[in-house]
């Protein structure tokens, strides 16, 4: 028989390890998962993991590797602070959705002006909209003890009914031929998020997600908050006692990883969605969770694994084009992906060892 | 417009029936001391695995009772990560839903666009479903508080170390509870495909789920709770659908609202009361959600 014992410390080489590890499992059951379904397992993994990069559509699907990934790291970075202090964020969808309402408000009040202004203004009111959507479960937690994770993913439902509400009534483009959906905001040159550098995909999302990552970085481990969130999680009870205020965390935590995913939901909307329309909410809020757990909540990790899940989504739809592989396998393979790592995650907090039989 | 009391009452049951079982079966589950946040992620594998099978068999109960079964296979995976590899109870149940609503958009492809086979009512024209759920009700309640293994299963939930210490296989019963809280999940989403929507349709549980979780708090672990909680959600959900139907002028969008709305509400007003009033204090489990490993 085998025993678990906890590790103190966890040697660095692991924390690499299991998440490799743990892509490499998904893979693995990805493939069990296509041959059952009959489809090529070899040919769907390589559809997915190597042909949007290195295959003979490569120079399309590579800059869509940005695009995908900018605001999954971007709300990752911005969860995995809370995370790391226990305290769930979950409704990063909804604060997404929130962001992207508010910041194309802005826009569309002032269309058709110009201004340099503009889009500035977008970015700041976006991530006032994510800010104030994540500060409702958190200050309902703060007062009432409710739990933020029930409130924050209602939320969600409220804000997916918001955009629809939006897309079908106060938003709707006047000149859409009675479509829903907001006016076109890439057509809209002083409210757009266009790409930077050509045929790299990078749109400002992707420098707002770099910095995020910088920031995030620089907060965890070198400024004096990121020491009382790592200290709450690590030990609630410890902290409290060095005068960490658990309302203080709450509040900053669910207003930071808010503020973030607005600021996505900006980005996407004023460039590669271009409009509001009852999808504004695509999953990246959801995804965005499995991309902090496979970053190991650190936010370089967060940058490979923000990466590595843009692009399954973009293999899941050349997957989806060429071997007609149903649009849901991304799902299934990103739920997989999390069930794994949360189990390897094993090895970095216990060793294994041999039961002695007395 | 007369608004016939009994046949709202009769609607409210109906209404509140998928999140009565779901919350039910995560009642006990969480009595055990599992927190399972994967509640909408069973619920739709119970709706899709219930209404493929009642649609290839034309049998609605052999639907009910594939996803009772499809239910409680998907929380393995859950089980398997919080019992055996001590992963954190929050985000296993979390991958368990995101899991959940991809393999059954996965596999609902084919029996889109079909209709669910009919199915006979009950006494007072409500399906046996719902007296089923009913039933249920004083059922657990028996066995949470009248039973020997509910008392087991309740000494667990409050102190995992304390039953270990007496003998008691946490983990073997803790399995039993979540695999049955799968079960009951599955059937109250297969009551959605099944007998109310009559149709699968991607995503239809649409939050039921989390619903559920935010009542079991509401009910403060009750039994009798659970079927308030569920009855005070049924009864919006109806009143809203009412009121869209009588043309107000209202958008639709912000009606369909009100269930998550109204969950928010109470879930503040119940965690409010648990805060701050000295007498009612939360009755949550003592161990819930903490990780069981047992050194010896």
């Amino acid at each position: 028989m085998i025993r678990l014992v906890p590790r103190t410390e966890t040697p660095a080489l692991l924390q690499v390890v299991t998440p490799v590890l743990a892509v490499l499992a998904t893979m693995l059951a990805g493939g069990l998962l296509f041959a059952v379904m009959g489809y090529d397992p070899v040919a769907a993994i390589k559809t997915i993991f190597w042909d949007p990069l290195f295959g003979p559509a490569a120079s399309y699907s590579r800059p869509q590797l940005l695009v995908k990934a900018a605001p999954l790291i971007l709300i990752a970075s911005g969860l995995a602070v809370g995370f790391r202090a226990g305290i769930w964020n979950i409704g990063a969808e909804g604060q997404y959705i929130i962001g992207a309402i508010t910041g194309a408000a802005v826009a569309l009040t002032a269309y058709p002006a110009a201004g340099m202004w503009i889009f500035p203004a977008m970015v700041i009111a976006g991530a006032a909209g994510g800010w104030a959507w994540g500060m409702i479960p958190a200050l309902l937690r703060n007062w009432f003890g409710a739990s933020e994770i029930l409130v924050s993913l209602m939320l969600v439902y409220v804000a997916q009914r918001i955009a629809a509400w939006m897309a079908f009534g106060p938003m709707k483009n006047p000149e859409g031929f009675g479509f829903p959906g907001s006016r076109n905001l890439q057509q809209y040159p002083a409210a757009a998020n266009p790409e930077l550098i050509p045929g790299t995909g990078a749109h400002w999302g992707v420098v707002a997600a770099v910095l995020a990552v910088l920031a995030t970085w620089f907060l965890m481990s070198r400024h004096i908050r990121g020491f009382h969130i790592r200290a709450a999680g690590a030990a609630p009870r410890a902290a409290r006692f060095a005068g960490v205020k658990p309302e203080t965390l709450v509040a900053f935590c669910l207003g930071l990883s808010g503020a973030l995913a607005g600021m996505a939901g900006l980005f996407e909307v004023a460039g590669p969605a271009g409009q509001i329309t009852d999808k504004v909410g695509v999953g990246y809020g959801f995804t965005a969770i499995i991309v902090a757990f496979l970053g190991r909540l650190h936010p370089v990790g967060i940058l490979l694994a923000g990466l590595l899940l843009a692009l399954t989504y973009i293999g899941g739809e050349l997957a989806q084009l060429t071997m007609n592989l149903p649009a849901a396998t991304v799902q299934v393979f990103q739920g997989m992906l999390l069930f794994f790592l949360l189990g390897f995650d094993l090895l970095t907090r216990y060793r294994i060892a041999r039961r002695i039989t007395a | 417009m007369i608004i016939d009391p009994i046949a709202l009452f009769l609607l409210l049951l109906s209404a509140s029936t998928p999140i009565l079982f779901a919350a039910l079966g995560e009642l006990v589950v969480e009595r055990a001391g599992v927190l399972n946040l994967g509640v909408e992620g069973m619920m739709i594998t119970g709706a899709l695995a219930g209404f493929a099978a009642a649609y290839h068999t034309g049998n609605p109960w052999l639907g009910f009772a594939a996803a009772a079964l499809a239910g409680a296979l998907i929380a393995m995976p859950f089980a398997v990560l919080t019992q055996f590899l001590l992963s954190n109870q929050v985000a296993s149940g979390l991958a368990l839903t995101l899991f959940g609503l991809g393999m059954a958009a996965l596999f609902g492809k084919p029996v889109e666009g079909v209709k669910a086979p009919a199915m006979a009512s009950g006494p007072l024209d409500l399906n046996w479903i719902v007296w089923l759920g009913l039933g249920m009700v004083p059922a657990i309640w028996w066995f949470l508080n009248r039973s020997r293994a509910g008392l087991i299963l309740r000494g667990m939930g409050e102190n995992h170390d304390a039953a270990h210490a007496l003998g008691y296989d946490v983990r073997r019963v803790r399995i039993a509870a979540i695999a049955f809280g799968g079960a009951m999940a599955g059937i109250g989403g297969a009551f959605i495909s099944i007998a109310t929507v009559l149709q699968w349709t991607e995503g239809m549980t649409a939050g039921a789920g989390w619903i559920a979780l935010a009542i079991v708090v509401f009910s403060n672990w009750t039994a009798p709770g659970v079927m308030a909680g569920a009855w005070l959600f049924g009864g919006v959900t109806v009143l809203q659908l009412r009121l869209q139907a009588a043309g107000v002028r209202v958008p639709v969008q912000l009606l369909s609202m009100a269930p998550y709305l109204a969950t928010i509400l109470v879930l503040v007003a119940i965690s409010a009361r648990q805060k701050f009033s000295r007498r009612a204090g939360s009755a949550a489990p003592g161990s819930l959600g903490q990780t069981f490993h047992a050194l010896r």
